[in-house]
């Protein structure tokens, strides 16, 4: 159970380094284009793509966000030896539902892809914020596979506040 | 699980027999009955209710929309004045082209053989769940059903890893603005592609693998 919360807590951490770091860096012909996790994000911000802008966002940012946070809100009391917090099996449940939803393992393979493409095209460098996000996929893969959601729902239901 | 299984198959006894109800959400089994989970708070039901016309739904948009994904362009990368469009398989062969050989096997079983191979096995699933009893003349072993489970259980774990395609499409057009020498854009196939893998996502989601247990009472 510490663990978990151990790993949530340094992916939640990694995620907003991520975010703000630059990510990529590529340079051709003189010219030097420095993009964040942010900027791929909001590629697709033009006329009719811009649903896509808002799914993006969501899938890689957003509800990996969200789903740390719940999963933290949900152990983290009971970590600490407390009772479980006061909506802490719904965070829990709602961190479930989520799993499938959030693709930050899928958007750093789609990174790999995209630099095999550029490469002959440009320069790449790779930013901080790369291996932030690497870090952090690693992170919340490991999370998922320490995790055993039985004993989780059986704490949650033992340390139910009376 | 909510059915008991003895490994040779001969005789099981699912939750629904004994009266029982399981929480597709925790897995803690009640009597039946019983209207929500007491250990999440999740409701109950022995069965998804509308689970297979759900699938039905979501599937058929999931393949409608899949269809403009692959006619239309996917990237529109201009490079000194000219503009050149490319579809999933385009990028795919165009990868190729470069010798990048495991890279476009990667992006050619993400974005065409993931789908499709979806498209197919939620179909064939939800078919014989709904005709279980028809189709069911084949059903001879109760492993048939552990392995549509299996097979149920890998579309589940798969089908996301589609959206790669689409991200590949994000960071190249938020990367390569370098003005005049070359200029990707995205395509509009990016947006029904998505929608294609959300739908079918769906469809998955909404799949009761319990119902595949259901076909057992037809073994004999
Ligand atoms: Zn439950």
């Amino acid at each position: 159970m510490t663990r978990i919360v151990m790993l949530a807590a340094t992916a939640l951490v990694l995620m907003v380094a991520a975010v703000f770091f630059p990510f990529l860096e590529l340079s051709a012909g003189g010219m030097v284009r420095q993009s964040s996790l942010l900027d791929a994000v909001l590629a697709f911000s033009s006329g009719l793509l811009l649903p896509l802008t808002f799914a993006v966002a969501a899938l890689i940012i957003v509800l990996p966000v969200l789903r740390l946070a719940s999963i933290l809100y949900a152990l983290a009391p009971m970590a600490l030896g407390w009772h479980s917090a006061r909506h802490g099996v719904a965070a829990f449940r709602l961190a479930e539902a989520l799993r499938p939803w959030a693709m930050a393992e899928i958007f750093i393979v789609g990174v790999a892809v995209a630099l095999v493409k550029v490469a002959g095209l440009a320069r790449l460098g790779i930013g901080p914020a790369f291996w932030t996000f690497a870090a952090l996929v690693l992170v919340t893969v490991l999370n998922d596979t320490y995790m055993c959601r039985l004993t989780v729902w059986k704490t949650l239901e033992e340390r139910r506040r009376p | 699980m909510t059915s008991l299984h003895s490994n040779d198959g001969a005789q099981t006894l699912t939750a629904r027999q004994a009266g029982l109800v399981g929480c597709h959400s925790c897995g803690r089994v009640h009597p039946m009955g019983t209207p929500r989970c007491s250990r999440c708070g999740a409701a109950l039901h022995s069965r998804m209710p509308g689970s297979l016309q759900k699938v039905w739904a979501w599937l058929f948009a999931g393949i409608v929309v899949y269809v403009p994904a692959n006619i239309y362009p996917m990237l529109l990368t201009t490079s000194f004045g000219a503009t050149t469009e490319n579809t999933i398989m385009g990028g795919a062969v165009e990868l190729m082209h470069h010798g990048s050989y495991g890279v476009a096997l990667i992006v050619f079983v993400a974005s065409v053989l993931i789908p499709v191979g979806k498209f197919l096995a939620i179909g064939y699933l939800a078919l014989v769940v709904d005709h279980g009893s028809r189709l069911g003349g084949r059903l001879r072993r109760g492993q048939d059903l552990h392995r549509r489970q299996r097979l149920f259980e890998v579309v589940e774990f798969i089908g996301r890893w589609s959206m790669i395609d689409v991200f590949v499409v994000a960071i190249l057009s938020a990367l390569v603005q370098l003005d005049f020498a070359a200029t990707i854009n995205p395509g509009i196939a990016a947006v029904s592609f998505s929608l294609s893998v959300a739908f079918t996502m769906l469809a998955a989601l909404s799949f009761d693998p319990r119902l595949i247990w259901d076909a057992e009472q037809d073994l004999t």
